[in-house]
């Protein structure tokens, strides 16, 4: 059995999945750059003497499942979502699911991924993807990193849905409850909502390791990590950071890029010069991160090994914490009502 | 980023599929296109192997001189840690330091082994003489 599905591929598994699902439910305007927007997917934390791989804990993105559940709850749109502790439950429920007609989103880990090339296969449990078929136990995978569907067969897939670790998934599973139909005044609202709830968290929340001033936090640390654990490791370290903002799923520039096409696609909806500067803005500032990888990339490929060029590599952070407090502060600061 | 700027440089993506990326075009409107991959960030994952490699390596020869037992060689051939590990078998973290220990990995039930076995997708006796062709990368 296979369901009328549109696969898109996007740039990001959980925007994908939600742009995906909202458009089945019959939200057509919806775009993968809107759902990063009101989903208020961007994002950024450096948590302290925790690591991950080995490496600093830093993310780009917030937790799995925020971007689905904001964007629908900023749209209205009533949300069905369930964790479960029993395999068969949960796949009972994605079965019935698909009898009923309805596509569901998964979140899954990827390291027993099977169609996931072994380079890709780390132990990262927050990836997402819609089942949207079946047939002799094999399942049809609609997964938005990749240009085309695919399949995956019942076994492997309960054994993703239930990875272990960190934000272990415990088969969660999400869609849209009803199909809904939205006027652009509820996106327009939704917008504001979204632009509200990043802005404050990048510029305005009270705690050093979040937002612009997590930013500021790792420039200070990457200073520090030659001393600390030496070259090479600290060039690993560096690794990490670059792998968290460039690899496959953030679109590049740590989300930076689909964050000014938001905008830009937001202006469409409400025409506010802001939103076509402070966009502008985050072009230049997702390049900066771009140029300040490739210095990163000096360091760890054992090419660049001086103090002074990890001290280059924190300026060029601490200059995009800067420039990013003004673009945050910015839309912060956007008069709604005129 | 403009268009024309998106990295088309081979990497380990070739394999997989392209990924989309936002840039903008002439007018500087955003449009999604289609990178094969970057090299900055190919080294990137490429240094991260390396190290796991590296890892295994050591614990290869730690288990060849008696020093270890094959689940801290599968453990990092995995890329696990000990509380991942200890999440897929339901064994308590300072267990599983035990099982590190030869002697009390030579002494574990058939029952136990076949947990370790069935998380790193290995037979039983392939557990046992750590006999995976080379290393998985």
């Amino acid at each position: 059995m296979e369901l009328n599905f549109k696969h898109q591929q996007a740039a990001h598994c959980e925007n994908g999945v939600t742009t995906n699902l909202l458009q089945h439910a019959g939200i057509n305007q919806i775009t993968e750059p809107l759902v990063f927007g009101i989903g208020a997917g961007i994002f950024y934390i450096h948590i302290p003497f925790m690591k991950i791989n080995g490496g600093p804990a830093i993310s780009f993105r917030t937790m799995p499942g925020q971007i689905f559940s904001r964007t629908c709850n900023a749209l209205g749109v009533p949300v069905v979502r369930k964790k479960f502790s029993s395999k068969a439950d949960a796949q009972k429920y994605l079965d019935n699911c698909l009898q009923a007609g309805q596509p569901a989103g998964c979140q899954v880990g990827v390291y027993y991924l099977t169609y996931f090339p072994k380079e890709f296969r780390f132990h990262f449990n927050a990836h997402n993807l819609v089942i949207y078929g079946k047939e002799d136990n094999i399942y049809k995978v609609s997964d938005p990193v990749m240009e085309t569907v695919t399949t995956i067969s019942a076994p492997d897939l309960e054994r993703v849905r239930f990875a272990q670790g960190a934000l272990a998934p415990k088969g969660q599973i999400y869609y849209p409850k009803s199909a809904v139909n939205i006027t652009d005044e509820q996106i327009k609202k939704a917008i504001v909502k979204g632009i509200k709830h990043a802005s404050w968290f990048m510029a305005e929340t009270p705690v050093p390791i979040l937002g612009v001033a997590g930013i500021r936090f790792t420039a200070g640390r990457i200073k520090q990590w030659r001393e600390e654990v030496g070259e090479r490791k600290g060039g690993l370290f560096l690794a990490q950071l670059v792998r968290m903002q460039e690899e496959i799923g953030t679109g590049g520039g740590g989300f930076r890029f689909v964050y000014a096409a938001f905008l830009q696609q937001a202006y469409n909806f409400i025409p506010n010069e802001t939103l076509l500067e402070v966009s502008k803005q985050f072009t230049s500032i997702g390049d900066l991160w771009r140029t300040a990888a490739v210095q990163a990339s000096g360091i760890y490929k054992g090419r660049l090994t001086s103090q002074q060029e990890f001290n280059v590599m924190s300026d060029m952070v601490m200059d995009i914490a800067a420039k990013e407090r003004v673009a945050f502060k910015t839309l912060y600061n956007i008069k709604w009502k005129q | 980023m403009k268009k024309e700027e998106i990295p088309q440089d081979p990497s380990p993506l070739d394999k997989f599929t392209k990924e989309v990326c936002y840039a903008v075009d002439e007018s500087g409107k955003y449009e999604a296109g289609l990178s094969r991959g970057w090299q900055v960030k190919a080294d990137a994952l490429g240094i991260t192997w390396q190290e796991a490699k590296a890892r295994t390596e050591d614990a290869r020869k730690k288990v060849e001189l008696g020093e270890a037992s094959p689940i801290l060689f599968f453990m990092e051939l995995n890329l696990m840690d000990l509380s991942i590990v200890s999440a897929y078998t339901g064994f308590w973290q300072w267990t599983i330091k035990r099982h590190f220990k030869p002697a009390v990995f030579n002494k574990l039930s058939e029952k136990k082994l076949q947990q370790y076995a069935d998380i790193f997708d290995v037979s039983l006796n392939d557990l046992k003489t750590m006999n995976v062709d080379g290393i998985k990368f």
